[in-house]
């Protein structure tokens, strides 16, 4: 409601949500420039930010070797695990509008273990091929995840309609068939590829180089400017299909954008950097509770926290047990888990509308 | 708010789910303008053919026209800029705000990108005016009670400025103030809109002082239509609903007014 003067602003209340949510998206912004430079900085070898901006040209150039860290270590694995993030927080906002449910996330219908099919199948059978300067592995992943998705929607659909309930139940029974496969292909695996399974599923960016960050950014940019478009369908879905069918929207077709959006989202997260749970779970649900479920707001601000909550959870992976890395996962599983509880106890307190409610 | 009523016209239309059918040859004309009420027991087949009218129902045969056009072949958004609905249960589970709910009732009207601009705002205004919601209106509708949530509803409905009106049990969850509240709001904007208002209602009494049409259903057929007075018949409500009934004109009003008889009830208040 931005073209109404200010008079009237005031007397709908419009402005002070209007505002809060400005807020916390420019607060947002300033948290994934903050933790990416905390990301860069943090490791086996801790690099100074001013050398991080000498890197980057704002300044004296550091040393060789801290140069070559920065820029081709720290710098596309931040970012990339910045995307993955972003990625996430858009896909995990879509799935919990798409089956208005707070708890949902982007591995509801099978995306996760689609992926890890892929993935393991590639380790499992060594298979070594490159595509876009991409490995099998990452391809697989994707592969999978997508095609996972594509089973479960033609699974669910029903006389031309999708009933998101189906949908649910048939992405659980997938998922525990492709699940099982999974654990029976670990099983017949030995020697380090079984190491390399274990270390896959559990995520993380180790394998990170500028390739895969250019081949990232495009999807996430498409996939979470075409959510962005349908921020107005999908604030009128929470309100319930037949509402949303009564206000204009065309109910079927936004279900089917927004399931082939939030699975390409996804598919991007699980081929960059593994299985890494809870980010699309907690991170919508966290903007929503601090501005409001209109998706002109939650979009964005899911992105930028997702991609600032997966940068600092990358750099935690890398310090905790410096030299060693912790596989990201884990780091999210851990903290992700009670931080989501603590929430949860503490949600009245931290609501958006304090007053009168 | 420049509204007038939409003529909806009613013909042939048969709906079933599977091989039960819910609906089997109706044949309605409602004017523009027009307050009709829907009644019948529950099963009659009301919400069914609210929701085909409303076209979010595909029918089996049959055709509904809005001011002679086929809704069948309208866009959905196109048809939501005309009619508003009111449907009889909502599900409540995000905490938008009262005005987030309310104005997205203007969504019809502004497709995906548009800016809302003062004649938006102001039909979101005077929707939350005439349903008395204003008072909450920066407050989650997850914190709402039930009543306050219906007319909430409503006002998202009047807030696409719709020509024709549908509503499904508006009263439900109110009390018998805001019965007559929202009654009051119906007919008032039937009278200065000439706003087409179809509603199922199920108390009888509340409906026959308010709507000048009755259309009796039954068993997905359409068994009278006609003024309240010619349709609360004791001999049509026994074959609608099964129960014995007296109808008297009530005492100050003047309106027919139905009441159980034939029942044994607890022998209270007699003698």
């Amino acid at each position: 409601m931005r073209t109404l003067t200010a008079a009237a602003r005031r007397a709908t209340g419009a402005t002070a949500r209007i505002q809060r949510q400005r807020l916390l998206i420019a607060s947002l912004a300033l948290l994934v420039l903050a933790t990416l430079v905390v990301g860069v900085a943090v490791g086996a070898v801790t690099v100074s930010p001013r050398g991080i901006l000498g890197a980057l040209g704002l300044g004296e150039p550091p040393p060789d070797l801290e140069r070559d860290i920065i820029l081709k270590l720290r710098l596309p694995r931040v970012l990339l695990a910045a995307l993955t993030g972003g990625s996430l927080g858009v896909a995990g906002a879509l799935f919990q509008a798409l089956f208005r449910n707070p708890l949902a996330d982007p591995y509801l219908i099978g995306a996760s273990s689609g992926a890890s099919l892929g993935a393991v199948l590639a380790i499992a059978l060594s298979l070594e091929f490159h595509l876009f300067g991409l490995g099998a592995v990452p391809l697989l992943a994707f592969a999978g995840s997508t095609g996972t998705v594509l089973l479960v929607y033609a699974l669910a659909r029903e006389r031309g309609q999708l009933s998101v309930l189906t949908l649910v139940l048939a992405g659980v029974a997938v998922s525990s068939f492709l699940a099982a496969l999974v654990s029976l292909l670990t099983y017949l695996t030995a020697d380090e590829r079984l190491h390399q399974i274990v270390f896959w599923l559990m995520g993380g960016f180790g394998g990170a180089s500028w390739n895969g960050v250019r081949l990232a950014l495009p999807y996430f940019l498409v996939g979470s400017l075409t959510a962005m478009a349908f921020a107005r369908d999908l604030n009128a879905f929470l309100l319930g299909e037949q509402t949303a069918h009564h206000l204009g929207v065309d109910v079927e077709q936004t279900k089917r954008w927004v399931l082939a959006i939030a699975s390409l989202l996804t598919g991007v997260a699980v081929a960059s950097g593994g299985v890494i749970g809870f980010v699309g779970l907690v991170v919508p649900h966290v903007v929503r509770m601090l501005g409001g479920p209109d998706h002109h707001f939650v979009i964005p601000a899911a992105a930028l926290a997702g991609a600032s909550t997966m940068m600092l959870a990358d750099a935690v992976a890398r310090w905790v047990l410096a030299p060693a890395e912790l596989p990201v996962g884990l780091v999210t599983a851990m903290t992700g888990a009670p931080f989501f509880l603590y929430v949860l106890r503490h949600r009245r307190h931290m609501r958006f509308f304090g007053e009168g409610s | 708010m420049k509204t007038s009523g939409l003529r909806v016209d009613v013909r042939g239309l048969e709906f079933s789910y599977d091989s039960a059918p819910l609906l089997q040859e109706i044949d309605l004309q409602v004017e523009r303008g027009d307050m009709v009420a829907l009644v019948g027991p529950n099963g009659a087949g009301k919400s069914t053919l609210l929701r085909c009218l409303a076209r979010a129902l595909r029918p089996r045969a049959g055709v509904v026209l809005l001011d002679g056009q086929d809704i069948g072949r309208l866009p959905v958004r196109q048809i939501a800029r005309r009619v508003g609905v009111v449907p009889q249960v909502q599900t409540l589970d995000f905490d938008f705000t009262v005005e987030e709910v309310v104005a997205m009732g203007r969504y019809p009207h502004l497709g995906r990108f548009g800016r809302p601009g003062p004649h938006d705002l102001r039909a979101v205004r005077e929707a939350m005016d005439a349903t008395r919601t204003s008072g909450v209106s920066g407050r989650p509708v997850t914190a709402l009670s039930g009543g306050e949530q219906q007319r909430v509803a409503i006002a998202r409905a009047l807030a696409q400025e719709p020509q024709l009106l549908l509503l499904d049990e508006p009263t439900a969850h109110l009390d018998i103030r805001y019965q007559v509240e929202v009654m009051e709001l119906l007919a008032r904007l039937n009278r200065e809109k000439a706003l087409t208002v179809i509603a199922a209602v199920h108390d009888l009494n509340l409906a026959a002082r308010y709507f000048r049409r009755f259309v009796l259903m039954t068993g997905g057929r359409v068994l009278a239509t006609g003024t309240a007075r010619e349709v609360l018949q004791p001999d049509l409500i026994r074959r609608a609903y099964g129960v014995e009934v007296v109808v008297i004109d009530h005492p100050v009003l003047g309106c027919p007014v139905v009441l159980p008889a034939g029942a044994e009830g607890n022998g209270y208040g007699q003698g």
